[in-house]
């Protein structure tokens, strides 16, 4: 059990990186597309929904290997310079968590707009402050700290979502465990230690989430 | 859409019995899930310490590791262990598990963690008045549950259990990993044989669209239906 240590360790490296990156370009993109789902363009507003509804109505896996083998397929990518990003299963893994988070970042950032309360964005055109600043001074923060807790549960559910990268020969924590359990035929120390790992790195998000939420945490 | 016909040259029908599959499989899951939270919501709501811990333990740690970790372990440590009872027996054969009964199993363990936490919550809001009253009318315990408890549970779960339902769904593309030969593996194996793994998965979404879509609205109607007269 010791000796599988280090081998698993430097799986959750990998892990780790996957799940920081993802979340990162996730929580951008499920910024734009939170805007543009309060958008009062029906044509905007429909496309931030259809990408959402897809990303969240779809196993994580199909995304993947749509993303891993099935964009290899279209001719003028294989030829353009994208090619260089997406041979590489590691970048492939990446852009599939990003869109995945995306999606339910999306839907839980836009959830916290519209229930931010209608007598704050009033109270900001009464004192005359122009759209943008109500924007980004009183509509984003709230919003942003609304939606912590739930944010939290999403960064818990892409950690548990990174390990389908095993599955496209990335050798993250799921993958070292896959390899060990090769190796010695000792499915339940292998799998075990790595359930273990990973209930550690949870509970440190967890913890973390927790100490934002009570040191930013929106009262209403 | 010639890929798509059924017959011979198509892959129509077998993504068809692809889909029935994964129907089969959710439905088997979700129905083991049940199975686990009719077990551990009590535990999880008993007022002894260690009946508690143990039911706050299964709930943590599955939804604490990731979906896969849970049906490697079934999958490669379930043969193993059924070997090891049988070599107890006297039997030193291989055993290998039937892939819907492990997949199934996995899946219903992960679906079951999060249907206790939903009947949990729907039993914690019912108003505790209802309690206080059934007790004071006499009503014993057990008729308590099964009349005036579980009705207004299962209606108050009806819209989260939804969510575990589409949870369920999804995650049951990942047995493909084991092999059994739902809309996932169906699709691997398409894409394989003729080389357009893009047009496959991208099948297997839309299947997968479909029949998220198709649950929401039967859920829908079952959530009209027993909403009645609220």
């Amino acid at each position: 059990m010791i000796s599988i240590f280090p081998n698993l360790l430097s799986g959750a490296v990998i892990t780790l990186q996957l799940l920081v990156s993802s979340m990162f370009f996730g929580l951008i993109i499920g910024l734009i597309f939170a805007i543009l789902r309060i958008n009062k363009n029906p044509i905007i507003n429909k496309f931030a929904y259809g990408y959402s509804y897809f990303f969240r109505g779809t196993p994580l896996l199909v995304q993947l290997y749509l993303i891993y083998y099935g964009l290899a397929n279209i001719e003028f990518l294989r030829n353009s310079f994208f090619w260089l990003i997406i041979k590489e299963p590691y970048w492939c893994a990446i852009i599939a968590f990003s869109l995945n988070t995306g999606a339910y970042t999306s839907e839980i950032l836009r959830s916290a707009f519209q229930t931010i309360k209608k007598g704050y964005i009033e109270a900001a055109q009464s004192l005359g402050v122009t759209k943008k600043i109500t924007f980004y001074r009183i509509q984003l923060p709230i919003a942003i700290k609304q939606s912590l807790p739930a944010y939290g549960n999403e960064i818990i559910l892409m950690l548990k979502g990174t390990s389908l990268a095993s599955v496209i020969t990335i050798m993250d924590l799921m993958g070292e465990a896959r390899k060990v359990n090769v190796l010695t035929f000792k499915p339940f120390e292998a799998f075990i230690t790595a359930g273990i790992i990973y209930l550690f790195i949870t509970f440190i998000i967890h913890n973390i989430i927790k100490y934002l939420e009570k040191k930013y945490g929106f009262q209403t | 859409m010639e890929l798509l016909s059924f017959g011979d040259t198509g892959w129509g029908d077998e993504l068809f019995f692809a889909t029935l599959m994964t129907i089969a499989v959710s439905i088997a899951a979700m129905l083991i899930g049940f199975l686990f939270a009719l077990i551990f919501t009590p535990l999880k709501l008993s007022k002894n310490k260690s009946l508690n811990i143990l039911g706050n333990c299964y709930t943590t740690i599955i939804r604490g590791v990731p979906e896969l970790l849970v049906i490697y372990l079934l999958f490669f440590g379930g043969t193993g262990a059924a070997m090891y009872v049988a070599s107890i027996f006297g039997y030193d054969g291989y055993i290998e598990i039937n892939a819907f009964i492990t997949g199934a199993l996995a899946i219903g363990i992960i679906s079951g963690a999060y249907s206790t936490e939903v009947f949990r919550g729907a039993i914690l809001s019912i108003d505790k008045g209802q309690f206080e009253a059934s007790k004071v009318l006499g009503i014993n315990k057990s008729i308590q549950f099964y009349k005036i408890i579980l009705p207004q549970m299962l209606r108050l779960s009806i819209p989260n259990l939804s969510n575990v339902w589409q949870i369920t769904l999804k995650d049951t593309s990942l047995i493909s990993v084991t092999g059994l030969v739902e809309i996932m593996r169906q699709s691997y194996i398409a894409a394989g044989s003729t080389r357009d793994p893009l047009f496959f998965y991208s099948v297997a979404a839309v299947l997968y669209l479909i029949l998220t879509f198709l649950s929401m609205k039967l859920i829908n109607k079952l959530e009209l239906k027993y909403s009645k007269g609220y």
